[in-house]
């Protein structure tokens, strides 16, 4: 297992890359920064995994928090309307 | 046998998966029997199970707090199994309304809440649902308060999500069973929330 770099409160953005194959990263989400909400524990990779291949390492999951506003620059609503996202440690930097 | 009511030929995932299951009978690798127990237990598990948590909550205040420090710990205290997730128990309050969807595909608390209804997997909630929660939640006939902050949860890996809503007000001591009739599917989504009935 790989050990966590992020720990809750810590700020965090997506990688913005766009490898083929089984993501579980959203598309809307890469690019974008937030703030670590909590650590999951760690988990297969599922990028691995989709590929018949052990996911070992496990990967640290995150729950990352994300500003609407950030995130869509048109959003209507509240200014501190949020989204949260699981990631894997890989996905950020 | 005469064949009644209308007849559609099998679609393309229909056809592969009465395929792949033919198949994995044949090489021995499951019976027919454990396909249909499986089947039937994925069909015989309902919201209700997710009404009973979020009930005993309103209840019982330290099983609140052990749910949502620990949702799937929580819930084996009352005899629901919930194995190969890690549940997350996000609680409403008068500032913050949560809401569920899964961006990717369809992942969803089965263990606490069945089959998902076919809204929630489709392509207008999925997409919307992330980007414009708002006016989403006001087609299902939920006007939020601008004042009230909301908190969309993308479960998009390897957590399941429930959202603990707030006790409706008038239930004052009413049976934890009472109280479990007030909580439908949707308001353990977000979509939705208990009114007193």
């Amino acid at each position: 297992m790989i050990e966590p770099r992020f720990k809750p409160g810590d700020q965090v953005r997506v990688r913005k890359t766009y490898p083929l194959g089984h993501i579980r990263t959203p598309f809307y989400i890469r690019g974008h920064s937030g703030v670590v909400e909590r650590i999951c524990g760690a988990f297969g990779n599922p990028e691995e995994l989709a590929q018949m291949r052990s996911g070992e390492p496990r990967q640290p999951l995150y729950r990352v928090r994300f500003r609407q506003q950030e995130v869509w620059p048109a959003y209507q609503g509240n200014a501190e309307d949020v989204l949260e996202v699981e990631i894997f440690q890989h996905w950020l930097e | 046998m005469k064949e009644t009511g209308s007849y559609q030929p099998y679609s393309y995932f229909q056809l592969m998966e009465v395929s792949l299951r033919e198949l994995l009978v044949e090489k021995g690798i499951v019976t027919e029997a454990q396909v249909a127990a499986t089947v039937e237990d994925m069909r015989s598990r309902s919201p209700e199970r997710g009404a009973r948590v979020v009930a005993r909550a309103w209840v019982d205040r330290s099983f609140r707090e052990r749910l949502l420090e620990n949702g799937s710990h929580a819930c084996e205290e009352l005899g629901l199994d919930v194995p190969a997730l890690k549940l997350v128990v996000v609680e409403n309050t008068p500032a913050v309304h949560n809401m569920v969807v899964c961006t990717l595909c369809s992942c969803y608390p089965r263990m606490l809440l069945g089959i998902p209804p076919d809204w929630y997997k489709s392509r207008n909630y999925r997409s919307r649902a992330v980007r414009e929660p708002r006016a989403v939640l006001s087609e299902f006939g939920l006007q939020l308060n601008i004042k009230t902050k909301i908190r969309v949860h993308d479960s998009t890996a390897d957590m399941r999500y429930l959202v603990l809503p707030m006790r409706p007000a008038g239930t004052e001591g009413w049976s934890e069973g009472r109280l479990a009739a007030t909580v439908t599917r949707d308001c353990m989504i977000g979509v939705a929330v208990p009114k007193p009935n």
